[in-house]
């Protein structure tokens, strides 16, 4: 068929309703940042979507080539912003492995906490967006009001609320205040009791529920073969999750479950990130029963180099498999940093889930897999 | 589409259901907002010009880049350019100038503030103290040229 644009595959069929195309976005609200989608249509029917990546590209890793090790943590927040932190950990985990930097266990804390502290903040904006998109605007302030005091904890700390810049090789930029603890404590007492009530507002809501059972379903192999991870994969049945296969940090030392369901549809990505959080508050009250005292980085100022070879070091993200790969010839500047972004991934799968579903479903399927444009585009 | 095709009956009775679950499920959910519009405490949102005395940032904030001076206006820069090769961006310039005993000390501190990331890593680069972040937010400018500053307002001593 080469009469059809670039990236549509299926032939034509003869149908009641003659074929079109419809650009959604780049500036389109629900497509969560800058993600042009082409969508060809019979009536209503969708029977092919086409993702045009690269509206927002920067050329991250290419920029990483003249900048050094340190200097490119700072790029990693402006990859997956609502996981900056995260992220800051994925390319630490890369350098120290690399380096052979080891890092102490008050250090280990701080990255278990501040990580998983993310990844319940990336999950409320998942929860607010949700809620957004399909028509609920009250939920998108709801989930938003805690993800601010998330932030409020990032900014005491790391001193800036998204692009936080604070995990370095063999530790975190600095210690922890001695109000962190408590506050966390507090913050968590504060999420036990309002989470129920936001499971209250939206998940059994009928709108939700109708929008989004049976919508944009995802069989395991589909999963698989598109290289999907995190919520999005583990809502189809595959029980991968890094934290328990390949344990980095001190994630093999905690007592967590990795939520999996098997349905594969909009309403199990919902729920399983419901579940993480929940996961995620359990690993954080570990944490803080034994946050140990010592030193919060095993070097002062460690001016490292890598020796040459290549690295790489993969991470739980609250969007998936964060992993980067880092090759070295042994100079003060990477030869090459490249990253596996979880949202790309991702998002290469909506073809497979968007198949047949009708056009107002899209924006359903587009907000389950929660994807973040700059991560996808780098 | 991906369902099953219902028969006439089963229809009806999921019609029925939603008929009555749905409602008790909104009615649910209306109990949350219906909290929060009976307790104006529990609402967050902050005036912000007008609380803007009461505003105070972390101690951690990164806001502006500003040179650490004492009473008299003089900062700690020896012009080592440590910060310079930190800064991923090259937002800062140092530049070195000689004093009267033909010493390299600071001459102009050039910070780009448009380019600038906020990331830190000067601070942290820097061995002597002589730079910090500023807790300042409000930073929208008329004139592209306000954002190119000479943070030093004497010479550095050396």
């Amino acid at each position: 068929m080469s009469n059809l644009p670039p990236g549509f595959r299926e032939p034509s069929v003869e149908g009641e309703f003659e074929e079109y195309y419809l650009n959604m976005g780049p500036q389109h609200p629900s497509t969560h940042g800058a993600l042009r989608l082409v969508i060809r249509l019979t009536g209503e029917t969708i029977i092919e979507v086409v993702p045009h990546l690269g509206y927002i590209h920067r050329g991250m890793e290419k920029q990483a080539e003249n900048l050094g090790y340190t200097q490119y943590i700072m790029m990693s927040d402006r990859q997956d912003y609502l996981t900056a932190i995260q992220n800051n950990l994925g390319v630490c985990l890369a350098l120290e492995k690399g380096a052979g930097i080891g890092v102490p266990e008050r250090a280990e804390y701080i990255r278990v906490i501040m990580t998983e502290l993310g990844r319940i903040a990336s999950h409320l904006v998942f929860y607010a967006c949700y809620g957004g998109d399909l028509g609920g605007q009250t939920v998108l302030l709801y989930g938003f009001k805690e993800r601010e005091m998330i932030h409020d904890i990032f900014e005491e700390v790391t001193g800036q609320r998204l692009t936080t810049n604070f995990f370095r090789p063999g530790g975190s930029r600095m210690d922890v205040p001695d109000t962190f603890i408590p506050r966390v404590k507090a913050f968590l007492a504060h999420l036990e009791k309002t989470l129920p009530d936001y499971d209250r507002l939206l998940t059994k809501n009928i709108a939700l529920v109708e929008r989004s059972v049976g919508v944009g379903k995802l069989t395991k192999e589909q999963a698989l073969a598109y290289g999907c991870s995190g919520p999005v994969a583990r809502a189809s049945g595959v029980n991968y999750d890094v934290r328990k296969n390949d344990p980095y940090s001190i994630y093999s030392s905690l007592d967590f479950n990795v939520p999996v369901m098997y349905n594969g549809d909009c309403y199990d990505r919902y729920l399983i990130r419901w579940q993480e959080m929940y996961e995620s508050i359990k690993i954080i009250k570990q944490c803080i029963e034994k946050f140990p005292a010592g030193p919060y980085r095993s070097k002062e100022k460690p001016n490292f180099k890598l020796p040459a070879g290549s690295f790489y070091a993969a991470s739980e993200t609250a969007k998936g498999l964060y992993g980067t790969y880092v090759v070295s010839t042994g100079g003060a500047n990477p030869y090459r940093i490249h990253t596996r972004s979880p949202s790309f991934s991702n998002v290469s799968a909506v073809n497979a889930m968007a198949k047949g579903e009708k056009i107002s479903d899209l924006v359903t399927i587009l907000a389950s897999i929660d994807p973040v444009i700059p991560e996808i585009d780098r | 589409m991906n369902d099953k095709e219902l028969n006439t009956k089963e229809y009806a009775a999921k019609y029925i259901r939603n008929c009555i679950e749905g409602p008790i499920n909104l009615l649910k959910g209306l109990t949350v907002t219906t909290k929060y519009m009976l307790n104006p405490k529990k609402i967050v949102t902050e005036q912000y010009p007008e609380n803007k005395a009461t505003l105070k940032m972390h101690e951690r904030f990164r806001g502006n880049l500003e040179m650490v001076e004492d009473e008299n206006g003089d900062n700690k820069c020896t012009a080592c350019g440590m910060c310079e090769r930190a800064c991923p961006n090259a937002s800062i310039n140092v530049l070195p100038t000689k004093n009267i005993a033909g010493k390299k000390v600071l001459g102009k501190y050039i910070y780009h503030f448009g380019s600038c990331t906020q990331c830190g890593l000067c601070v942290e680069a820097c061995p002597f103290g002589a730079i910090h972040f500023a807790q300042g937010f409000e930073f929208a400018a008329f004139n592209p040229e306000e954002f190119e500053r000479v943070l030093n307002k004497k010479e550095g001593r050396g």
